[in-house]
């Protein structure tokens, strides 16, 4: 069966693109292709810097024949009606219809449509084109002459030839014929921009792949990344030397180069005094080069390899030289930024943040600075930190914002902080902290350990989050500017991953007080005390400005709570945890201590995977769906404790004595804690619940004993809710 | 061209022209490069080769573009933080008719000052700037021919196209392109403007700036910009970039950093935006059937000085955070206002 060979050949490409577009391109034509009924057996699709590339093989010939039987009006229906039938189905006479007999409803016309395929090389030339054009760039341009016209092309850089052939393997294949924006579909393209720039002609796949191969160009990026990886790696090796391998910098120089050559350069010695995240910085972001480091020691060497696109008639020593010069210059960059940093102390770094603003509405680093110093003060304890590491921590945790390398390289804020404090003599933990609290900045992260660290790092995390509530700045949709379900999800992994039990609601109250006590001369402690009156706290809360859920302090609290159960849900379920459980947990109240809840849900999941929960699961619900529905019907609920003088069944007496039992003993577990214990407790529950709804009718004819009954399964239901919310269970 | 904070206006591209608009037969006509002989440059004397001289280096570019059909024009007589900001790029940018030009621009970034002691960087120096419209086909093909033009010879070197897209959204002006790389260092910048002043370009031109220092010191080889040889000249004859401009650079690093005047520098920039705005406001005619605007260039000068002394003021480091937001609007404001007027002049609007 013939195959598809298609080309879009353009100006540079971005590496960053390059993937994806070939991906898009992959998946528009064979979504295209299959509605169209042409299966194919395969397809791949390749970039390189100035062109992408698909090859899609075994695609049918033509499209298959349709015939379709379509059923129209009543034999001496309405004229309307058969007209409408004739137009529909492109009939010229009714005559032209098969009539068919039905016994019950008469007689019908039938039309039989044949639609006859088309050729593929007429399906191509029609949808490929409007893939063309609606190409899904993240960005793309207009250019040249066409551009004065509104409707011209728009590529992600200009678009200078089509290729596009169709045919089997062993014969000539066809140009698939078509323009867009003035451009013909062809057979030809072109080799490296340097080393091989003449026009290629091509007929298929193959023979593309292995011309452009000749003329300097490796079409497959996955190629590309290979050889710059082994080459350099190869380079290493024979200066005794590692690559410090970089996946991700590998992918972006395969995407900027069509033939790549890597090739070694050095640089003085001296810039090694340069700390190696830094060197590593300069070199790879500025220069897109790789460093290499030297085994003995595990320090950067003072090499780097960079990876040229062309094979110069000079082996590369120009090239080599050139890149060296840049490198050097950029080094010397560093180092002077990195020696004048050294010159000047953190602290006194810090008045300058009395300039800076961090939010409009939320005033200066400064300020920002002193809340979270109190905070992870007032934290450090819960935590086990020292306080006064924890202060200094904190006071000195951003100082690096204002240094030159930061400023040079922002991926390095915290790292040279931890540096510049190690340089002036500060505690290890002090020191550790300006890096660490920043930490966990992803799903890949590691948590900060040090217990000065973790109190920081809840600090700035809690800060930033009550901060933005305040002002009303929450998450919505996809919209999370400040990062703040980042920071939410931080504050959740270090008190998960550390096992520290804190009551969030006091914290929160804590750092509201402080954003409270802006400007204010109010003492901490009077504020926390005055916002334990909540009208007072709301009061506070409206001063500054706030709305919507804000304007509360009890409503803001359980608001911030709840984002804090969202993201715990989002967590466990990306651990393949049952995040309905959260739900259940959360819903009865009163907890913000995420490792205890996260622990309730553990003991719950485990039991609701046994016989006994998942019964009494049911038994639950069963309770709930009767009160349900009779608590509407009589329009009141049947709150209150049974009458035991009116249990008439053993069954009721069993499950009333069961429900009085599980609720201390269930009670009794969860006040130590031991939600394993509490869960058992509760399975002993389910057998007088199932032996219940087995004999007794819960609907007696006697009203009284009726309620009496239906008190009784409330009494289920509150039982339960010692561990959990049963109703919020899904199952 | 992604823009740094502190370069913000500094790198800005203004966009509305105030070069005097050509008769229509001398509007220049896009003409294929490959027809144009490219420069013998073994005919050069030494003394003006494009690797011994930063003279030759730039006569060798303009020589080039001239050949390509550009209008060679000279720098525009004001200060500037980017060739960019000249009509000829930003105003010229707008409009259906052709235009291909080509010239050299002082640009002034005050904050880059170091008092000559940074080999490289410095608060005065210049761009070559190639503007075309519509963008040629091969404007990537002529932008190499012009590396070989000035010595860089593609067999040896390793030049690259590096994506690096120009936007403002404050401007409504935007265009994607690339960093020109040669041997790892950014020597031009290559760009498709796609809209100016909110205005899209219909067509687009291309733009290419050359860092004319940076890449006379790779051709010629020398570390510090200062010791570049001006008129490739030996012993006692020869003349070097410090020779001229050291000592401004000295004497404009204090002034930038230490005495511009700033209160007069607040006024200077206050007088240059109600000058702009009465210009603009003056300059509207009412007549037959399309408004038509008679100051659209005056008017463009003082956005070009308020742009200036803004650049100065912060510098000066007499701009606070949030007001230097409200300074970056207000100059845009104004550019915008100039270039909805540019295209009701002759020489911005359509035929």
């Amino acid at each position: 069966m013939p195959d598809l060979l298609l080309e879009l050949f353009s100006e540079e490409i971005p590496a960053r693109m390059q993937a994806k577009a070939a991906d898009d391109l992959r998946r528009m034509v064979t979504d295209k292709l299959v509605a169209e009924g042409l299966v194919y057996e395969g397809a791949k699709a390749f970039a390189t810097p100035r062109r992408l590339a698909l090859t899609v093989h075994g695609i049918p010939q033509r499209q298959s024949d349709l015939k379709e039987e379509r059923r129209g009006p009543r034999v001496g229906g309405p004229d309307a009606a058969i007209q409408g039938f004739l137009k529909a189905t492109g009939l010229a006479r009714i005559e032209d219809a098969k009539i068919q007999t039905d016994p019950k409803k008469g007689d019908f016309y039938i039309a039989l449509i044949e639609k006859p395929g088309r050729a593929t090389i007429d399906v191509l030339a029609e949808i490929l084109p409007v893939i063309i054009r609606t190409f899904p760039w993240p960005k793309s341009m207009r250019w040249g002459e066409r551009s004065a016209k509104s409707g011209s092309l728009s590529w992600v850089r200009p678009l200078h030839s089509i290729i596009a052939t169709f045919g089997p393997e062993t014969e000539e294949p066809d140009v698939v014929k078509f323009a867009v924006d003035g451009i013909e579909t062809g057979q030809t393209t072109f080799g490296h921009r340097f080393m091989a720039p003449a026009a290629i002609s091509v007929r298929r796949f193959e023979d593309y792949e292995a011309k452009l191969k000749a003329a300097k160009v490796v079409l497959d990026p996955q190629a590309r990344k290979d050889i710059i990886l082994e080459d350099a790696k190869e380079l290493a090796f024979a200066q005794g030397l590692d690559l410090v391998e970089d996946q991700v910098l590998a992918d972006e120089v395969a995407g900027l180069v069509e033939w790549p050559v890597a090739l070694m350069g050095s640089f003085e010695k001296e810039y090694l005094s340069i700390p190696d995240e830094v060197i590593r910085a300069t070199i790879r972001n500025n220069q897109k080069c790789f460093v290499v480091r030297d085994p003995k020691t595990g320090k950067l060497a003072n090499k780097f390899i960079l990876t040229a696109n062309i094979e110069a008639t000079d082996g590369g020593k120009v090239i080599i030289s050139g890149n060296e010069r840049v490198i050097r210059a950029r080094l010397s960059d560093a180092k002077f930024f990195y020696e004048t940093d050294l010159k000047t102390k953190l602290e006194s770094r810090l008045p300058k943040f009395e300039q800076i603003v961090f939010h409009e509405k939320l005033g200066t680093q400064a300020e920002r600075i002193k809340r979270i110093e109190r905070l992870a003060a007032e934290i450090a304890p819960l935590v086990g930190a020292d306080v006064e590491k924890a202060k200094r921590a904190a006071h000195l945790a951003k100082a690096d914002l204002l240094t030159e390398v930061v400023g040079e390289f922002p991926e390095l804020q915290g790292l040279m902080g931890k540096y510049y404090a190690q340089a002036q003599g500060e505690d290890a933990s002090v020191a550790a902290a300006s890096e660490e609290h920043y930490k966990p900045q992803g799903p890949a992260d590691r948590v900060p350990t040090d217990p000065v660290s973790v109190a920081v790092a809840l600090a700035d995390k809690i800060d930033t989050l009550v901060g933005f509530w305040t002002i009303d700045e929450k998450p919505t949709g996809s919209k999370d500017p400040y990062a703040l379900r980042r920071a939410a999800l931080g504050v959740i992994r270090i008190l998960l991953e550390q096992g520290r039990r804190l009551s969030l609601t006091t914290i929160l109250e804590w750092s509201i007080a402080l954003h409270i006590m802006r400007g204010s001369e109010a003492r901490f402690e009077n504020i926390v005390e005055a916002m334990r009156d909540p009208t007072r706290g709301s009061d506070f809360l409206r001063k500054r400005g706030t709305t919507s859920s804000g304007d509360q302090l009890p409503a803001l609290i359980r608001d911030m709570i709840s984002f804090f159960a969202d993201r715990l849900k989002v967590q466990l379920r990306d651990q393949g945890a049952r995040h309905d459980l959260v739900d259940a947990v959360f819903s009865l109240g009163g907890q913000d201590d995420l490792l205890q809840v996260v622990r309730r849900v553990d003991a719950l999941g485990k039991f609701l995977d046994t016989d006994d929960g998942k019964n009494l699961l049911a038994g639950t619900k069963r309770a709930s769906n009767i009160l349900a529905i009779e608590e509407k019907k009589d329009k009141r609920t049947f709150d209150g404790a049974p009458d035991v003088g009116l249990y008439a069944l053993l069954e009721e007496k069993a499950l009333a004595k069961a429900i009085d039992q599980v609720k201390s003993e269930a009670g009794a577990a969860v006040q130590k804690e031991d939600f394993a214990a509490a869960m058992s407790a509760m399975a002993k529950l389910r057998p007088a619940v199932d032996a219940f709804f087995d004999k007794v009718k819960v609907n007696d004819d006697e009203p009284k004993v009726r309620e009496n009954r239906l008190k009784l399964l409330n009494e289920i239901r509150a039982a339960t809710r010692a561990v959990a919310d049963f109703s919020k269970i899904e199952g | 061209m992604t823009e740094r904070l502190g370069e913000f206006l500094a790198s800005w591209r203004p966009r509305f022209a105030l070069i005097p608009c050509p008769y229509a037969d001398t509007v220049p006509r896009f003409q294929n490069p490959l027809a144009s002989p490219i420069l013998p440059m073994d005919a050069l004397p030494d003394h003006m080769r494009p690797e011994r001289s930063f003279q030759g280096f730039i006569l060798a570019l303009q020589r080039f573009w001239a050949e390509q059909g550009c209008v060679i024009l000279q720098p525009y007589d004001m200060e500037m933080g980017a060739g960019t900001f000249h009509p000829a790029t930003t105003l010229r940018a707008l409009g259906p008719k052709r235009w291909n030009a080509a010239y050299v621009q002082p640009s002034r970034r005050p904050k880059d000052g170091r008092y000559g002691e940074n080999p490289n960087r410095m608060q005065h120096y210049y761009q070559f700037q190639v503007i075309m419209k519509p963008s040629p086909p091969n404007l990537q093909d002529l932008y190499l021919k012009s590396l070989a033009a000035i010595g860089i010879d593609s067999s040896v070197h390793d030049i690259r196209f590096v994506e690096d897209d120009w936007e403002s959204p404050t401007l409504g002006a935007w265009g994607l392109g690339w960093e020109c790389w040669c041997d790892g260092m950014e020597v031009s910048q290559f760009t498709y403007f796609q809209q100016v002043a909110g205005v899209e370009c219909a067509p687009v031109a291309g733009e290419l700036t050359y860092g004319l220092e940076r890449l006379a010191m790779y051709v010629q080889g020398v570390d510090r910009v200062y010791d570049l040889n001006f008129n490739g000249r030996e012993g006692a004859d020869k003349v070097t970039y410090g020779d001229v401009f050291l000592q401004a650079e000295q004497e404009y690093s204090r002034h930038n950093f230490e005495y511009a005047d700033t209160a007069m520098l607040f006024e200077q920039f206050r007088m240059a935006e109600d000058a702009c705005k009465k210009y603009l406001a003056a300059g509207w005619k009412e007549g037959g059937n399309q408004k038509e605007h008679l100051m659209a260039l005056p008017a463009y000068d003082q956005c070009i000085k308020a742009s200036h002394v803004f650049n100065l003021l912060d510098a000066r480091g007499v701009i606070s955070v949030t007001e230097r937001q409200s300074y970056i609007m207000r100059v845009r404001e104004l550019a915008k206002a100039c270039g909805e007027a540019w295209v009701h002049t002759e020489a911005g609007r359509a035929v």
